[in-house]
């Protein structure tokens, strides 16, 4: 008889890293590095249009861009939860105008406005539960799912009405027209408030639960999360059901923004919140990216309009060719920055 | 969960920790376990040894808790058990360290071993805390890692600690190390068996499972031999020489095996002076293997050795025009052949079974009829469908000699068993007609029937004329069936030797000699029996 087995590979014979591991601590951990070129972004970009426009460097615009965007800083934590467990939320912008329906019609109909606004809440979050549910226990891919619910939201909002409702409620209308005024005269509305809030309880729930770390785990890797014995069904259809509820908020702060329900509302806002959250550094397979990211990357769209305003005679679509390719810079370095650790 | 309860742990007595007890488990035609019974100590190596598809892992798996056995009884600590999923083993104290390290590499090395038994403090996970306790389990494992430090910034022996130091946290009382050392290097299999070892001084029950014998010599206590799904027997480690190790995992397949060898031994390969089929001369691309030449005759089996990474695949590659050359060149009878690419390698009658069978042979959502006529249909050309007579026939034909199962032609090739699908990738060339079959690991995974099989179809296939190029890490195999063997090094040839005269130790001698060996036996002490 021949002897049976290969001997051990020798050394070289097959690349295997040999280094021991680096025990001094970077300074700055490279999770962080995206969020950082985010925020350097924006902080350049501010600086130019301060250099560029008079008026451009004031707090107010500062402010107006969180008033302004307060529904789709909103839009994109929920986003971002869904985005770390490595599935994509394409419904969230159809929410968003049913949601604003739902409430203009609801009121309409004279429901009280907190009752509106609970039934908007539950309606959103209900919707995003079913989207999850799917997702998991019939292991489609997210994108068809949700895909799916952005028709059915969209199709939902002309069941209700064609037309546009206004809102005439005194409790939507005071949020709408209510201001808080900051130290130095700058202004916000209650809108921003809630978006903050939203903001640092979502970063809360990512990083000090057991459920925000599961949704890192499953993004990192379901199979190894769910070997490791991780709720992993209920971190999958969680984020969904967040993501819905956050949409369903997003509504109610865009019906306070424009007072009205309509069925035309937020078309294509999910592609503004899909790519706030990528040019925030939220890496698109899943398990890295910080919700601070997502707020810093809805203002760096944010300041792109502003500076289309103060510019005055450039077209809109200039906001687009600007986002489309600041996407594709933070895609390209998202490839090397993951390539680079492989 | 610290030191203190682990000592308690310490053996006092043998009382077996895990029980298995006539255990069996099939699976559609396959009988994967019959009657098997597997007995865990507390404080004790047990080594679970046989070839692939003999049933390892799949006893791993209805220990854990991934399959439900059909019959037999498990028991731990005397209360008997059934496990829903591993989660529910893992919370029993049964843990596994899989072969591909799971843990979420996008996490730090800290949340990886505590994954959903983070401290809490104030309503939110105690980052601090975590880090401490973390570093605690380390420290008692004798690794130096940052707890705070991502996974995937470690190589990959260093993950497979931390997978380790994640059941330690667990106080588990049974350790499962499925393969842990196949992609280690030497220095890093003597730290892991370090850990090992103060683990079962701790009293755990370890179950170990490798192909590499002189690890399994030196690490284990005891040892338990399936083959075929049955217990060849449970022996002390001690008691057992190597050579008898080798027949109990092997059995009367060696027999078998032994024809083949006799039939080759007796067919004569074709004349020397003939015009051989394929000579290669001083083909290289640069980073996967170095220019190399290479004659095969027809009707004649060469068969390339060397280790993961030699370069074995990356030369069969090029020969087949996967990858694009950049020196050398290749006759097909005597006549230059330029290739540009897998189609001019296959009109020239040359055929290639990947490696990867998963990526790179099956369309797994395609009826083994589809899988089987691809390549016939790729040389046909699309504007010539195949008639559906002819490929009925031809499906029929292959099912037969290659004695695939099922035999329907309409299963879908995603739901059979390696060997079967090995087969019916084997017949997807062999409807081409090749004239140069090159099998890249053509029995890697599947059960040792299928595998002598195969061997005899290689056997008879040279038999009937057909020049094969074999790969395998399987040095017997190679050195089996080949009429030549060529040896692989570090992307480079280093020997062509004459395969009826050459043993396995021949081979295994040329590809560790050289200083990389001296340098090796020099890194760790690694005694044999």
């Amino acid at each position: 008889m021949k002897a049976a087995q290969l001997p051990t590979r020798p050394e070289g014979a097959a690349p295997v890293a040999t280094s021991r591991p680096a025990r001094r601590r970077t300074p700055v951990p490279t999770r962080f590095l995206p969020v950082i070129a985010t925020f350097v972004l924006f902080v350049a970009m501010f600086g130019v249009g301060s250099v560029r426009y008079e008026g451009f460097a004031s707090g107010q615009v500062v402010a107006n861009l969180f008033i302004d965007n307060a529904f789709l800083i909103v839009l994109a934590v929920g986003m971002t939860f869904v985005i770390l467990t490595g599935g994509i939320d394409l419904s969230v912008g159809s929410v968003v105008a049913l949601s604003t329906m739902v409430a203009a019609a609801g009121l309409q109909a004279g429901w009280s406005a907190p009752l509106t606004i609970l039934a908007v809440l539950a309606m959103g979050s209900g919707f995003g539960l079913l989207m999850g549910l799917v997702i998991h226990y019939f292991e489609i891919q997210p994108f068809i799912v949700t895909l799916a619910g952005l028709f059915l939201a969209r199709g939902l909002c002309y069941v209700i009405s064609v037309e546009s409702i206004p809102i005439k409620d005194d409790t939507f209308r005071s949020i709408a027209t209510g201001v808080i005024e900051l130290p130095g005269g700058t202004v916000i509305t209650p809108s921003v408030v809630i978006a903050l809030v939203v903001v640092a309880v979502a970063a809360y729930v990512l990083h000090l639960t057991r459920f925000g770390r599961t949704v890192y785990a499953v993004g990192g890797s379901e199979s190894s999360a769910r070997l490791m014995g991780l709720a992993t069904a209920r971190a999958k259809v969680g984020v969904y059901v967040i993501s819905g509820f956050c949409s369903a908020l997003a509504g109610l702060l865009f019906s306070f923004y424009m007072l009205s329900g309509y069925s035309l509302h937020a078309v294509g806002m999910e592609l503004d919140a899909i790519a706030a959250v990528v040019i925030g550094g939220t890496l698109l397979s899943g398990g890295v990216g910080l919700v601070v990211g997502s707020l810093l990357g809805v203002l760096v769209l944010g300041t792109i309009q502003t500076f289309i305003s103060f510019e005055g005679t450039l077209s809109s679509w200039w906001t687009k060719i600007a986002i489309g390719t600041l996407l594709l810079i933070f895609i390209v370095m998202q490839r090397l920055f993951v390539g680079r650790k492989a | 969960m610290t030191q203190t309860q682990a000592d308690d742990l310490r053996p006092t007595t043998a009382e077996p920790v895990v029980l298995m007890r006539g255990i069996s488990i099939e699976f559609p035609g396959v009988k994967a376990l019959q009657d098997v019974d597997l007995t865990l100590r507390p404080g004790e190596v047990h080594a679970l040894m046989g070839e692939n598809g003999a049933g390892k892992s799949t006893l791993i798996k209805a220990l854990t808790g991934v399959y439900t056995p059909d019959a037999g009884t498990t028991t731990l600590n005397g209360v008997q058990v059934a496990f829903h999923g591993p989660a529910a083993a893992q919370s029993a104290g049964i843990s596994t360290v899989y072969q591909e390290v799971n843990l979420c590499s996008n996490l730090s090395v800290a949340e990886n071993i505590l994954l959903g038994r983070e401290p809490r403090r104030l309503g939110g996970i105690d980052g601090r805390a975590m880090r401490a306790r973390s570093a605690e389990v380390l420290a008692r494992m004798g690794l130096d890692v940052d707890p705070a430090s991502i996974l995937s910034s470690h190589p990959i022996a260093i993950q497979q600690l931390v997978a380790i130091a994640r059941a330690v946290e667990i106080d588990s009382r049974v350790l499962i190390l499925d393969e842990p050392t196949s992609s280690l290097d030497a220095d890093e299999v003597a730290e892991l068996f370090r850990v090992i070892r103060s683990l079962r001084d701790e009293g755990v029950a370890i179950v170990f499972v490798s192909h590499f014998l002189e690890q399994v010599f030196e690490i284990s206590d005891r040892m338990t031999v399936l083959r075929n799904g049955r217990v060849v027997g449970e022996y002390a480690t001690a008691e057992l020489t190597r050579l008898e190790l080798v027949s109990a995992m092997l059995g009367r397949e060696m027999d078998l095996l032994e024809e083949i060898e006799r039939a080759v031994a007796e067919s004569a390969p074709s004349d020397a002076t003939d015009t051989p089929l394929v000579r290669v001369t001083g083909l290289g691309r640069t980073g996967a293997i170095e220019p190399f030449d290479l004659t095969i005759r027809a009707g004649e089996v060469v068969g390339l050795a060397g280790l993961l990474g030699s370069g074995r695949t990356e030369l069969a590659r090029l020969l087949f025009a996967a990858d694009r050359a950049d020196a050398g060149h290749v006759e097909v009878d005597g006549r230059p052949l330029r290739l540009r690419g897998p189609r001019s390698a296959i009109a020239a009658g040359i055929a290639f079974c990947s490696e990867d069978r998963k990526g790179e042979g099956l369309v797994a959502d395609l009826s083994i009829r589809d899988n089987l006529v691809l390549a016939m249909q790729a040389a046909r050309g699309w504007a010539r469908p195949i008639p559906r007579r002819t490929k009925d026939e031809l499906v029929e034909k292959y099912i037969e000699a290659l004695d695939i199962r099922p035999g329907n032609p309409d299963a879908l090739i995603g739901n059979l068993s390696g060997g079967n699908q090995q087969k019916v990738l084997l017949a997807r060339w062999l409807v081409t007609e090749p004239r140069l079959l090159i099998l890249d690991e053509p029995t890697r995974g599947i059960d040792v029937g299928a595998k002598a099989q195969i061997q005899k179809l290689v056997a008879d296939l040279a038999a009937g004329g057909m020049a094969v190029l074999y790969i395998s890490a399987e040095l017997e195999e190679v050195v089996r069936l080949s009429d030549r063997v060529v040896v692989l090094r570090d992307h480079r040839k280093i020997a062509e030797l004459d395969g009826r005269d050459v043993s396995v130790s021949d081979v295994m001698a040329l590809i560790a000699s050289g200083d990389q060996a001296d340098h090796r036996s020099g890194g760790t002490e690694r005694k044999a029996s």
